[in-house]
């Protein structure tokens, strides 16, 4: 038996948990650093005529939708499952996070052709975490819904992979 | 059964309704409008998000 080079998997699912700092930066305090609380993700929807994208650091009002029943900053996002990772060999593995459950925005109107919700961390100055599009749509007088894929290594919404 | 709509809560089988899906490699939406007399009183939509987010991360050798 040899030892092989690669990232520990583990090492990727704890970078979403906050366990490694490998340089000096600046965070919102946690509340206990043996009882962490957990950061706040927060849902806002973009019209079709914004520009987020990779290069998108902070969340903005810019671009952002408004309506009857919107509120800007969108909606926290319900976050009960913890990063996890599994090793796929002895070389690669998949860390990966999923909401766990759907992003709704009840009784609203968005005349507005919107096409993106941005999920972002409000706990740590409203940094960005990722953009994902969609066909563009309306809401009138009713529910916008935004359904999550199943928490796993093959689809979960985030996922860090090494092969 | 009722739907909320911008003139209040109105009877279903009042309105006229419209159904819609949008299935591709990105996403499932399925949409649904209700029209009062050709007005649109109501409209929801809902999306199943398909694709994820997969970066690749690599460790450099040494040397």
């Amino acid at each position: 038996m040899a030892n092989t080079q690669s990232l520990c998997t583990s090492f990727m699912s704890e970078l979403m948990l906050g366990q490694h700092q490998l340089g000096t930066s600046t965070i919102t305090s946690r509340t206990s650093l043996t009882s962490p609380t957990t950061d706040t993700v927060k849902a806002a929807l973009y019209l079709a005529s914004a520009t987020l994208n990779a290069s998108t650091t902070v969340y903005s009002a810019t671009g952002e939708v408004s309506g009857t029943g919107y509120t800007a900053g969108g909606v926290t996002v319900t976050n009960g499952n913890t990063p996890a990772s599994t090793n796929s060999s002895i070389t690669a593995g998949v860390a990966y996070w999923t909401p766990s459950a759907s992003i709704a925005y009840t009784t609203v109107t968005l005349s507005t052709s919107f096409d993106t919700v941005f999920l972002y961390n409000s706990t740590q100055s409203n940094k960005a975490i990722s953009v994902h599009t969609f066909t563009a749509q309306t809401v009138v007088a009713g529910t916008f819904t935004i359904l999550m894929p199943s928490n796993t290594t093959a689809a979960a919404l985030i996922r860090f992979s090494t092969t | 059964m009722l739907i909320t709509t911008t003139k209040g809560d109105m009877e279903e089988s009042l309105l006229e309704k419209r159904e819609g899906t949008i299935d591709n490699d990105n996403e499932l939406t399925t949409w649904v409008e209700y029209r009062d007399a050709g007005e649109l009183v109501h409209r929801s939509a809902h999306v199943t998000l398909k694709k994820s987010f997969s970066p690749f991360v690599e460790v450099a050798p040494l040397g």
